[in-house]
C-alpha cells in the first residue's frame, strides 16, 4: 500500500511537470513586458533594461523556467502586474468564498446524486429512472449561467426567498452564509449531478446484473440492503472516479457562478484578471486549480482500496 | 489520471462492426424508436437554416445602435425588445446563432479528425504511446475552461482564437477514445492476420482500424459539438471569448449582466437559444449513440 502511493505520487510528477511548463510558458509567451509596466511611463531605455536583468528577463527560456519553479517552491506566484500585490496574497484573500461554494455543492450533488442514481437503476425503465435521464440531459444543456439567471429570476425576483447575489462569510452568521450559498450552488451542481446520476445509475445497472445480487435477493435480504450493501459497494469504484474527474466542472463553473453571482471569490478575481490581462494571476489560478484538481483524483485513485478490498498494491 | 471518461464521453467499447448498409439501416430503425433524437435533429436543422439565412429573417443590422430606442421591451416592432444601445435583440439572437454552430461544428471537425490521428498513431506505436499520452494527461489535468481561458488570455480574441483554444481542450478527450479503441483492435486475429501476412503499417491503419473507430467518433463528436458550444458561451460571458462586435449567445448575457432585473428578457432569449441548441445535439448524440454503439447504450 505504502509502496503503491509512493508510486502513484511518482507517476503524478511527469503531469504535474507538463501543467507547471504550460503554465510558465503561458507567461513567457504572453505579450507585454512586465519590465516596462514596471518601469513607469517616464522610463528610459537604460532603466527598462537595468530592470530587466535584475527581473531576470533578459535570461533564455530554460533558465527562466528554473527560477520560476524554485521561486514556486517557496509558494512564489509572481507579482500582478495590475495590483503590484503578490498573486499569492491575492488568492489568499480570495479562496474562502470559494472553496465554501465547491464544498458545498460537491456535498450536496453527491448527497442527492448518488442516492437517485441508485433509484433509477432498481427501477430501470420507471417512472424515477426516466425522470432522472431526462433532467440529466437538461443538465448537460443548460451551461451553468443560464441556469443560474433561471433560479435568481424565480427564487430571488420573483419569489423573493433567497438574496439575489453577494457573498457572507461564516463569521457573519451561518443562517446568511448557507442562504447566500443556495443559488450559487443550485446553479453550478446541476451538471456534475447529472454526470454522477448517470454514472452511478449505468454501474449499478452493471453489478445488478451479477450472480452475488441474485443470490442476496434469494437468501432473503430486503430490496435496500442489497442495493446498498451489495450493489453500491460494488459500483462505488467508477463513481468515485466521476466525482473526482468531475471537479473539473465544478471548476470551471466556479468561475462563470461567481460571476453571476457577485461572490468575490477565486473565480471572480480570474475574470477581473483576463479583462485586465492580468497574466500572473492568470497564469497563479490555472496552476492553483490544475494542482487542486491532480490531487483530489490521486486521493480518488488511492480510495479504491477502501471500497473495494480486491484492489491491492 | 484514471481510465474512467469525463461528461458524456464514451469509454472505450468494443467496436460494433461497422458494415456500410446494416450501420446505416440500423441508425435509422434507431433512429424512429428515439422520437426525441429526431426532435433534436429537427430542431438542430431548423437553427442551421435559421443561422445561415439569417438577413432574410425579419432581422435588421444586430450591430445598429439607436439610443432613442433603448430598453424596449419584447413586443411589438421589436420581438424581442431591443438592448441597452437600443439594437434589436430579435437579429442578434438570430446572427449569434453562427457563432455557436459555428464554434460547435468547427470544434467538433477539428478535433475528431486531429484526436482520430494522433490516437491511431499512438494506439500502434508504443514508443509515441508514452510520450503522447502523459502530454495528454499534462493537457487533461488542466480544467478545460481554465484551459482555454488562458490560451484565449495570450492572444486576442476572435472567433479563430476561440475555436482553435476549445480544440485544444477537447483533443485529449478525443485521442484517449481513440487509443483505447486502437489498443483493442489491434489485437483482434483479422488485424493480427494483416500484421503476420506483411501488410504495411499505413494500409493497416486505413483499412482495418480506422473503419472500426467511426462510429464511436461521431457519436463523440456530436458530444463535443455541444460541449464546445457550452464553453464558447461560458468564454464570450465572461469576457474571454467571441469580441463584441460579433453578437454570440454568451456576450448578448453579458452585456445584459448588470441589467437582469430590469431587463430580464435580455438574458432569456438568448440563453433559451442556447439551451435548446445544445439540448438538441445531446438528444440527437444519445439516439445516435443507441444506434452506432449498442454496448453503451445498454448502459447509459
Amino acid at each position: 500500500m505504502l509502496w503503491y502511493v509512493v508510486r502513484r505520487l511518482l507517476a503524478t510528477i511527469p503531469v504535474v511537470g507538463l501543467v507547471a511548463l504550460f503554465v510558465f510558458s503561458l507567461l513567457y509567451l504572453s505579450p507585454g513586458d512586465p519590465a516596462v509596466v514596471i518601469a513607469g511611463d517616464y522610463a528610459s531605455e537604460a532603466d527598462i533594461a537595468r530592470i530587466r536583468a535584475g527581473l531576470g528577463l533578459d535570461q533564455p527560456y530554460l533558465v527562466r523556467f528554473g527560477r520560476w519553479l524554485g521561486a514556486l517552491a517557496h509558494g512564489d506566484l509572481g507579482v500582478s502586474i495590475f495590483t503590484g500585490l503578490p498573486v499569492s496574497t491575492l488568492i489568499a484573500q480570495r479562496i474562502e468564498p470559494t472553496v465554501a461554494l465547491t464544498v458545498c455543492t460537491l456535498v450536496v450533488s453527491v448527497a442527492f446524486a448518488v442516492p437517485l442514481g441508485v433509484l433509477a437503476a432498481a427501477r430501470a425503465g420507471g417512472w424515477i429512472d426516466r425522470a432522472v435521464m431526462s433532467v440529466s440531459v437538461l443538465g448537460f444543456s443548460l451551461p451553468v449561467f443560464v441556469l443560474a439567471y433561471l433560479l435568481v429570476g424565480l427564487f430571488s425576483v420573483q419569489l423573493e426567498w433567497l438574496p439575489v447575489q453577494g457573498y457572507r462569510n461564516l463569521a457573519e452568521g451561518f443562517g446568511p452564509f448557507l442562504k447566500h450559498l443556495v443559488l450559487p450552488s443550485a446553479a453550478l451542481g446541476i451538471v456534475y449531478m447529472a454526470l454522477i446520476a448517470r454514472i452511478t445509475r449505468a454501474s449499478m445497472l452493471d453489478v445488478l446484473a451479477q450472480d452475488y445480487v441474485r443470490t442476496a435477493h434469494a437468501k432473503g435480504l430486503s430490496t435496500p440492503a442489497v442495493l446498498t450493501g451489495h450493489a453500491l459497494k460494488n459500483a462505488a469504484v467508477p463513481i468515485a472516479t466521476i466525482i473526482g474527474i468531475g471537479i473539473a466542472l465544478l471548476i470551471g463553473g466556479v468561475v462563470v457562478t461567481e460571476t453571476v453571482f457577485a461572490i468575490p471569490g477565486i473565480g471572480r478575481l480570474t475574470v477581473d484578471a483576463i479583462l485586465r490581462r492580468d497574466y500572473p494571476i492568470i497564469q497563479g489560478v490555472t496552476l492553483l486549480f490544475s494542482g487542486v484538481y491532480v490531487l483530489v483524483n490521486l486521493l480518488v485513485d488511492l480510495s479504491y482500496t477502501l471500497f473495494d478490498p480486491r484492489i491491492r498494491y | 489520471m484514471t481510465d474512467t471518461q469525463a461528461p458524456a464521453v464514451l469509454e472505450p467499447a468494443p467496436a460494433p462492426a461497422a458494415g456500410g448498409a446494416s450501420a446505416s439501416s440500423r441508425l435509422l430503425a434507431t433512429l424512429r424508436r428515439h422520437p426525441t433524437a429526431i426532435a433534436g435533429a429537427v430542431v438542430l436543422a431548423a437553427m442551421v437554416i435559421a443561422a445561415v439565412l439569417a438577413p432574410w429573417l425579419g432581422t435588421t443590422d444586430p450591430l445598429a445602435v439607436s439610443p432613442i430606442r433603448r430598453l424596449r421591451p419584447p413586443g411589438g416592432e421589436w420581438w424581442f425588445g431591443t438592448d441597452m444601445l437600443g439594437r434589436d435583440v430579435y437579429s442578434r439572437v438570430v446572427y449569434g446563432a453562427r457563432v455557436s454552430l459555428a464554434v460547435g461544428i468547427a470544434v467538433a471537425l477539428l478535433s475528431s479528425v486531429i484526436g482520430l490521428t494522433i490516437g491511431l498513431v499512438t494506439g500502434f506505436l508504443r514508443w509515441a504511446d508514452a510520450i503522447v499520452m502523459r502530454v495528454m494527461d499534462g493537457l487533461m489535468s488542466i480544467p478545460s475552461v481554465l484551459l482555454a481561458i488562458a490560451l484565449i488570455a495570450l492572444t486576442k480574441a476572435s472567433l479563430e482564437n476561440v475555436i482553435v483554444a476549445i480544440t485544444i481542450t477537447e483533443i485529449p478527450r478525443v485521442v484517449r477514445l481513440v487509443r483505447g479503441l486502437v489498443l483493442t483492435l489491434r489485437e483482434q486475429p483479422y488485424v493480427e492476420a494483416a500484421v503476420a501476412s506483411g501488410t504495411r503499417f499505413v494500409p493497416i491503419l486505413w483499412r482495418h482500424i480506422l473503419p472500426n473507430t467511426l462510429a464511436p467518433i461521431i457519436v463523440q463528436a456530436t458530444y463535443v459539438c455541444a460541449s464546445a458550444m457550452i464553453t464558447e458561451a461560458i468564454l464570450s460571458f465572461i469576457g474571454a471569448g467571441t469580441p463584441p462586435n460579433i453578437p454570440s449567445w454568451g456576450n448578448i448575457m453579458a452585456e445584459a449582466r448588470s441589467l437582469f432585473q430590469v431587463a430580464g428578457y435580455l438574458v432569456f432569449f438568448p440563453g433559451l437559444f442556447l439551451a435548446i441548441t445544445v439540448l438538441s445535439v445531446n438528444l440527437l448524440g444519445d439516439g445516435m449513440r443507441d444506434a452506432l454503439d449498442p454496448r453503451l447504450a445498454r448502459r447509459m
